[in-house]
């Protein structure tokens, strides 16, 4: 019996995804664990791996493929000894159970790996000569447009019936006198329509509000530098600080760790510190979970090999889902203060700025401190501004002095 | 009476049924077809084939006749109608022969007699009145053709008022004929009798011939046909038929009601086509007919769970192609949604790009929209033609009559329609068919390379000229 190979969902949210490439072909030998597909979903893409051994008979999705629905049937896998016979025998498509929602598991913020799929213009898009000539004059990307003609071919009812998405704002609003600058337009990977989905909800549903305050990071520099010079097997970075910081403070200052659920307030009673690393084409943000349990070195370790998986594309759904509280660190960026948007459903996010020797007035005196601004975007749904500033003296305190990360 | 079950049945042996058929065996269904009569249907035996048999005979008469434009002699020019005719018949047995093969070939059970839709899934089988095999059937397709329209004034009795059928097999050579109707069928008829002789009227109730077609074409058709002696009446009809003797004297009345009254030996009926609607259960089922036709949807699905149409039993265009291509696309539907992972891609027939023939002298193809109906439809077009007498091929054939025309829309470049009058243009036709299916424009027609010498440049020329590009006008 031919064994049936669905849609995988690789999210307990993913209803959806585009089935971004084949790793095999059909003919190839596949066993338990061979590398099938890459999946690519609205957050991430993901290698997707046998768990049969066999000849894949059949594959029934073609590469590119969009919005394949999560338990459709996307490839056949032949036993031993079966032959094309067997796929006969093949039934209808049929869904595969769909994970069911976890309540206690909040939808994942902007996150995503790098996707190999950002069709560039230049690829090649089979579709008919008329269905190109107006999609120009309509002025459609034909690589936006999905077929519907023999092999996906895009033809004119496809490009009749296309619905623009909103489209990308071009420099034409700088009028030149030879009209449009010339440009070239990519089609948007499902990581940066995530991006762009997810911050334009938040800029436009969750009210912002900014608070700021300084930071001296003597103390913190200095026992850096003391924890590093011990030994050869960690290397503690300011971040590493941060984040552990950022976790006790939530601890500290409950009412800060908490999400607005419409009509009730999820408060989290752990401290997951969602930490924003840039890829190509967009960021993502890994979770270090439960970080006011974890010491520095261990947290520094859980960042360090999460951002390589970041930057490889490797993330895992379970590294990127959740996360209670953002960090975002321009620093070393050389940004000296800015502000963040707030991850949905998240109540905050910490936009730290570079550390630079300043001149600080105590009392009457001036003196010379390395100082760090930082800056809190609190969603005023569920911190107001005292929990806020309470949360943001409670990680200034921390950092100043270290020692009570201690405690 | 046998009892007999099958996964798919197809009522009727035509072009649509037959195809329709050998499609359901390909997919491994056990299939039967049920003909009353002879496979292949009309199209084979009584239309399509046997006609253009008939008028391959008269297209050779003509060329006798003009030997001597071609430093040829023949002398005493003659035909012998019973063998033309015979030649005709031969090779309407010759193919039913090869359908037959080929469904046994396709291991296709065929029952001969008369099917009737007792209930989904099962129909009744009777041979000349009697009851000979109960027929079950996950899935039916009815395809039971159509037929001659008549009018109760303008009624066939074989003898002196023929209908198609009748005037394959005369049993006469009209000195004078009338036909009633200026489509395809009663123009080919009209052109086959006016080659061997006959004194033709061809009475038309609108206002030009071939109606269907793109008015220009039309009008070159008309002058060619007037050329040749076709006497045509456009605008009138035909009121009444008085049976003689072995003579009809018809009453034809012109749009100012103006009648006059014509002696002729013979008269076919050629006024439409209605479907083969009768005893095959649709009433009782509750299939929905409307004008003469099976109302279906665009996969020949009748509302009725396993019962489908398709062919000329669902409407126009009455032609076989279509008929052929339905067979393929219901029986296709049928396994795809049984789960058949095999059938990709597919799609309603597009009604807008089934091209048409006629087999007259000069003969006219088409596909697509006339220039009218594109402008109707709100195109802004460019049209091209090029005319026979501009093409190399066409001359040396002696064949410097026709046109070529091409419809594009002007802004997207799209081949809106293409028409066609002319020597073997029903071969060609099929060219610009192509070119709409793979929604090609003016752009990628013209970089087409087309052989030379051949009748085929002019569609490349008629193209170019719609750009004001032609090269050799």
């Amino acid at each position: 019996m031919a064994i049936e190979i669905f849609m995988p969902a690789l999210s307990p949210t993913m209803e959806s995804g585009t089935l971004a490439k084949w790793l095999v072909k059909e003919g190839d030998v596949v066993e338990s664990g061979t590398m099938l597909a890459e999946i690519e979903t609205d957050k991430a893409t993901m290698e997707y791996e046998s768990i049969d051994d066999g000849v894949i008979g059949k594959i029934m999705i073609a590469d590119g493929t969009e919005e394949v629905a999560v338990g459709t049937l996307i490839a056949v896998l032949l036993e031993e000894g079966e032959d094309d016979s067997a796929l006969d025998t093949v039934s209808s498509s049929k869904a595969a159970p769909v994970a069911v929602k976890e309540e206690t598991i909040p939808a994942p913020v902007v996150t995503a790996a790098p996707v190999s799929t950002i069709a560039p213009t230049g690829d090649r898009v089979f579709s008919s000569p008329l269905a190109r000539r107006i999609a120009a004059q309509k002025d459609i990307n034909i690589a936006d447009v999905s077929g519907s003609g023999p092999r996906g071919r895009v033809i004119k009812r496809d490009v009749d019936s296309f619905a623009p998405v909103a489209k990308p704002t071009a420099p034409a609003a700088v009028a030149s006198p030879d009209g449009d600058a010339p440009y070239e337009e990519i089609k948007l990977s499902n990581i940066r329509k995530t991006i762009a989905k997810r911050l334009t909800e938040s800029k436009q549903t969750v009210p912002h509000f900014y608070l700021g305050v300084d930071i001296e990071l003597d103390n913190l520099l200095a026992a850096r530098a003391e924890l590093n010079s011990m030994s050869d097997e960690y290397k503690i970075s300011v971040n590493d600080f941060i984040i552990r910081a950022c976790a006790l403070a939530l601890k500290k200052i409950p009412n800060a760790n908490v999400q607005f659920g419409g009509d009730v307030m999820r408060h989290y009673s752990r401290s997951d510190i969602s930490v924003a690393v840039a890829i190509p084409g967009g960021l993502v943000t890994p979770v270090i979970r439960g970080a006011e349990q974890k010491g520095l070195r261990q947290i520094s370790e859980e960042t360090k090999e999460l951002a390589k998986k970041a930057r490889d594309g490797k993330l895992m759904p379970e590294d990127y889902a959740g996360g209670t509280f953002s960090i975002s660190n321009l620093g070393m960026m050389g940004i000296k203060q800015f502000q963040a948007v707030i991850n949905p459903p998240q109540a905050a996010i910490l936009a730290v700025g570079s550390g630079e020797k300043r001149p600080v007035i105590t009392g009457d005196e001036i003196r010379i401190a390395t100082v760090m601004s930082v800056n809190l975007a609190c969603d005023h749904r569920a911190i107001d501004g005292a929990v806020g500033a309470n949360l943001l003296g409670a990680i200034k305190t921390y950092l100043e002095h270290p020692s009570t990360m201690l405690l | 009476m046998t009892k007999q079950k099958f996964d798919i049945v197809v009522l009727g042996g035509g072009p649509g049924g037959y195809v329709a058929a050998i499609r359901a065996a390909q997919l491994g269904y056990k299939t039967a077809v049920i003909e009353r009569e002879n496979l292949g249907g009309i199209c084979l035996n009584w239309g399509c084939i046997p006609t253009k048999a008939l008028l391959r005979s008269a297209e050779v008469f003509h060329n006798m006749k003009h030997a001597a434009d071609y430093g040829l002699v023949a002398k005493d020019l003659g035909f012998d109608l019973d063998k033309v005719v015979k030649r005709s018949r031969g090779i309407a047995a010759q193919l039913s022969g090869g359908i037959a093969h080929l469904m046994k070939k396709n291991k296709i059970t065929v029952i001969e007699g008369e099917g009737k839709l007792v209930k989904p899934g099962l129909l009744h089988v009777t041979k000349d009145g009697k009851k000979i095999a109960d027929v079950a059937a996950t899935d039916i397709i009815l395809a039971t053709g159509a037929r001659a329209r008549e009018l109760p004034h303008l009624k066939a009795d074989g003898n002196l008022i023929w209908t198609y059928r009748h005037a394959l097999v005369p049993n006469v050579m009209p000195k004078k004929l009338l036909v009633i109707g200026s489509g395809a069928i009663g123009i080919e008829f009209a052109s086959f009798y006016n080659e061997l002789g006959a004194e033709v009227t061809v009475v038309e109730m609108l206002d030009r011939v071939l109606p269907v077609e793109d008015e220009e074409i039309s009008a070159f058709a008309l002058k060619s046909f007037k050329a040749q002696g076709l006497n045509i009446l456009t605008s009138a009809s035909v009121t009444k038929l008085d049976k003689k003797k072995d003579t009809v004297v018809y009453t034809v009345e012109d749009k100012k009601g103006k009648a006059q009254q014509i002696e002729v030996d013979r008269v076919i009926v050629a006024i439409g086509i209605t479907g083969n609607v009768e005893n095959i259960g649709l009433e009782e089922n509750s299939i929905k007919i409307d004008r003469g036709h099976i109302i279906a949807d665009e996969w020949g699905h009748t509302g009725v769970k396993g019962v489908h149409a398709i062919g000329d039993l669902t409407g126009p265009p009455w032609l076989a192609h279509k008929a052929s291509h339905e067979g393929v696309i219901v029986i296709e539907k049928i396994a795809r949604d049984k789960g058949n992972k095999e059938i990709k891609d597919l799609h309603p027939i597009d009604k807008g790009n089934i091209p048409g023939c006629t087999y007259c002298r000069p003969q006219v193809a088409s596909v697509g929209m006339t220039e009218q109906a594109a402008k109707d439809k709100g195109h802004k077009v460019r049209v091209g033609r090029f005319p026979f007498i501009g093409n190399g091929k066409a001359i040396a054939l002696g064949e410097a009559e026709g046109l070529v025309k091409t419809v594009f829309d002007a802004k997207t470049g799209e081949l809106l329609g293409a028409h066609m009058v002319g020597a073997e243009v029903t071969e060609m036709i099929q060219g610009y068919t192509v070119a709409r299916t793979l929604e090609t424009t003016e752009a990628e027609l013209m970089h087409t390379v087309f052989p030379h010498p051949t009748l085929s440049e002019m569609m490349h020329e008629a193209v170019l000229d719609a750009y004001g590009k032609a090269i050799h006008f």
